[in-house]
């Protein structure tokens, strides 16, 4: 068992996919939302949309979290990153992230010192090989992500680490479901709950869905697991918080992976690229740690970030708009020069929208 | 002020559009226009093709290849996917100051033995050195002729029904270059597949007239690759991910770094349009040749979806294959 | 959000380890997940191994998939 290929069986794909197909009922609608990015891009990349019945409408949600950070973010990084003996350390994800004015990847193209890296760890070892430069990291996920985080932030206390720390943009799922639910709008029968969040959080903090009358599936990311969680959504009648993947998570969560990251962060409203504020929804770094806080450390000053107003994003992530509706689709915002989140991430709405013209 | 990012060097949609937007705009000519891998004209009575190409790889040194092998190969498979018969070589360098003497050794040496393999002889060179910090150890530029043999590889040969060959797995320079270095660290036995395919092109356009056209997916990949060809034209191509060689290590590599295997550079291989008549046959004379055991048809060219790419995934799903728009980058999410 | 994959862990050595898919080995942080053993499988996320997997678990999904009567 090797847990890839196993879940990518052809034979079974066909035969999950004919058993929702029996199972929805024919003269009515579906809207599931999967939550998470790398759903997003497993349903995209797999082709699964082909293999499910018209009526089973799947809308991407707010889970990529590069795509939602904002402008604000990706401007300080770049201001910090003009200042001298500066290496900005980051996720590959963001280098093409757009801020107000500019992107890492177009700064480093000026001469500012930025590199990818695969773990907060590897910016940690960096630090320690260069003790001449200071070393910021660009802290963006979600649960998943943000305790990595704080674990290279303990270990840089335990080392003694000076020249090390960290931009914190993480961001906290259950809030902002939360915020998607309270919209009357919103057209949601039922979630596709992000699986390696949930391996962090287990399944207490989504328990408030079912009472909001929404179908709630926990679901791993291969081809079978999604098939099998919409399967198991469609035959939900009652709504309920179910697992699809068993063989990854405990409902509990991992506790010790929680403990570090409340040891290091805290709770604070926080701003979603395209939605906007949402209370608790965000962590920053407790006052205990203020030495590898970036914000504490440098206070990077940036003029007013530009937010445009006119992006309908988080109209888009509900599903109560469709791209063409907004009036920088095409115009102002392509895959290039992306305004909001749904444009930013390659399978986001918008993008897709695009390249594929409303396929 | 617009600035040049990696992006626009990366073939895809950027680069693209920068050669449309400048180059193709100032020095406009016909011979330029038909934007083949060599430039193809005669002198004299002769046919000839020729190309140039800038090698910057870091690092210079990799598992299956080094920067001198690769400025050989690159512009030998660029004369070979026109129907060129490659013959001479030049071979210029631009050297950081500081760089040990027995490395710029090695670099030649590998360039000496590459152009043996590939029965190309190196006939003039330059040399600059440079400041420390103006360029990384060694860039090298290779420009080269050849006599074209073959004389009708052309897009505007490609019809519907038409199967497309790859001469071996994907991805493997790309996952090589990325393993050796320091930036992101893991460990792979994945080897670039960096090699020259005059002999193996030869081999196939010695038993078929059927070959329509020829491609190497360097850089972008065989999704940029196949994008080019159908870009503006009417047909589409359609590919089915099951019959796509790609090694285990490469799709490890893949999963890991949430890489798309179709957008990584190779070194080593070429996409043919065949005539469905003569699909089966070239493929077979293909695997002959030691670049091409792995060889495969991966799919054909289709009247539906006219400029586009369509992949039939392993699911049994379709979708769309865009051209890489910037630079592949490893994701965490 | 948030990509992980499946590794096997073929060293462990104290917080760090070495974790291996096929022919593929990364380096891995062990501090969120200090149960994990040599041979265990487990899901590496940005550098850290942050849950083990359950292969009884698995083996029931496919097992459950298998069984779907069409």
């Amino acid at each position: 068992m090797k847990y890839i290929d196993e879940f990518r069986n052809k034979k079974l794909i066909d035969k999950v996919a004919s058993e929702i197909r029996r199972s929805v009922e024919v003269n009515r609608q579906y809207n599931f939302m999967e939550v998470c990015g790398t759903h997003t891009v497993s349903i995209f990349r797999f082709g699964l949309k082909d293999l499910l019945p018209d009526n089973i409408n799947l809308i991407s949600g707010p889970g990529c979290p590069v795509c939602v950070t904002p402008n604000e973010f990706i401007d300080k990084a770049i201001a910090l990153s003009a200042r001298k003996n500066m290496i900005i350390t980051t996720f590959g994800d963001m280098l093409k992230v757009p801020g107000s004015y500019s992107s890492l990847e177009k700064e480093r193209a000026r001469g500012a010192d930025v590199r990818m890296v695969y773990s907060g760890i590897d910016a940690l070892d960096l630090a320690k090989k260069n003790p001449g430069k200071e070393i910021v990291f660009l802290g963006v996920g979600f649960e998943t992500t943000a305790p990595t985080v704080a674990q290279s932030i303990i270990a840089a206390r335990k080392n003694k680490v000076k020249n090390f720390s960290v931009l914190c943009g993480h961001k906290t799922m259950p809030e902002a479901l939360k915020t998607l639910t309270e919209d009357p709008r919103l057209n949601i029968d039922g979630f596709l709950l992000p699986g390696h969040v949930s391996v962090i959080i287990g399944i207490t903090p989504y328990l408030f869905l079912p009472r909001r009358n929404k179908r709630c599936v926990v679901a791993g990311f291969e081809p079978l697991d999604i098939l099998q969680a919409i399967l198991m959504l469609v035959k939900q009648r009652t709504p309920k918080v179910e697992i699809q993947y068993t063989r990854m998570m405990n409902k509990n969560g991992n506790a010790l992976a929680r403990e570090s990251m409340k040891k290091v962060f805290e709770e604070y409203p926080s701003v979603w690229r395209g939605i906007g504020a949402i209370k608790k929804s965000g962590l920053k770094i407790r006052k205990e740690f203020s030495d590898f806080d970036t914000d504490k450390k440098f206070i990077p000053k940036i003029s007013k970030p530009k937010e445009n107003r006119a992006c309908i994003c988080g109209d888009v992530i509900k599903g109560v708009k469709a791209p063409p509706e907004c009036k920088l689709f095409g115009k102002l915002c392509d895959p290039e020069h992306p305004v909001g989140a749904c444009m930013v991430s390659s399978e986001g709405t918008c993008a897709a929208y695009y390249k594929y013209a409303g396929r | 002020m617009e600035k040049i990012t990696l992006a626009h060097g990366s073939g895809g949609t950027l680069m693209h559009k920068l050669i449309d937007s400048l180059f193709m705009k100032e020095f406009d000519n016909a011979i330029l226009r038909r934007k083949k891998d060599s430039a193809v004209f005669d002198i004299g009575r002769s046919k000839v093709a020729f190309t140039t190409d800038s090698y910057v790889v870091s690092p210079i040194f990799f598992p299956g290849g080094d920067i001198g092998r690769l400025a050989v190969y690159g512009t030998v498979n660029d004369l070979a996917v026109c129907g060129a018969r490659p013959l001479y070589l030049s071979l210029a360098l631009i050297i950081e100051e500081g760089l040990d003497r027995n490395i710029l050794e090695k670099i030649v040496s590998g360039a000496k033995d590459a152009a043996k393999r590939a029965r190309v002889t190196i006939v003039t060179g330059d040399t600059k050195v440079v400041e420390r910090g103006s360029c990384d150890k060694i860039f090298i530029n290779t420009s080269g002729v050849g006599e074209i043999y073959y004389d009708g590889l052309s897009l505007d040969e490609i019809r519907p029904g038409d199967a497309i060959i790859v001469n071996g797995s994907i991805g493997e320079h790309a996952i090589s270059v990325m393993a050796s270095r320091e930036s992101i660290d893991f460990k792979t036995k994945v080897k670039s597949d960096s090699s020259a395919l005059n002999a193996l092109i030869a081999r196939a356009l010695a038993i078929s007239k059927g070959i329509r056209f020829m491609r190497d997916p360097t850089r972008g990949g065989v999704a940029t690759t196949l994008n080019e060809m159908v870009e503006r034209r009417s047909f589409g191509v359609a590919i089915d991910e099951k019959a796509i060689p790609v090694s285990a290590g490469v799709r490890e590599a893949c999963e890991l770094l949430g890489f798309d295997p179709l957008y990584l550079a190779c070194e080593g291989r070429v996409i043919m349009v065949v005539s469905k008549k003569d699909a089966c046959k070239v493929l077979g004379a293909v695997r002959k040749d030691v670049n091409g055991k792995k060889a495969a048809i991966i799919g054909e060219v289709t009247r539906e979806n006219k400029g586009k790419v369509l992949l039939r995934t392993s699911a049994g799903g379709k979708r769309l294959v865009g051209m890489l728009s910037g630079e592949q980058l490893p994701r965490i999410c | 959000m948030c990509l992980g994959i499946p590794m096997k862990v073929v060293k462990i050595d104290g917080d760090e380890g070495i974790v291996q898919a096929g022919g593929l080995k990364k380096r891995a942080n062990f501090t969120l997940m200090k149960t994990a053993k040599v041979g265990d499988y487990i899901l590496m996320h940005a550098g850290f191994a942050i849950e083990k997997l359950k292969e009884a678990e698995a083996r029931k999904t496919l097992k459950a998939l298998k069984n779907l009567k069409i």
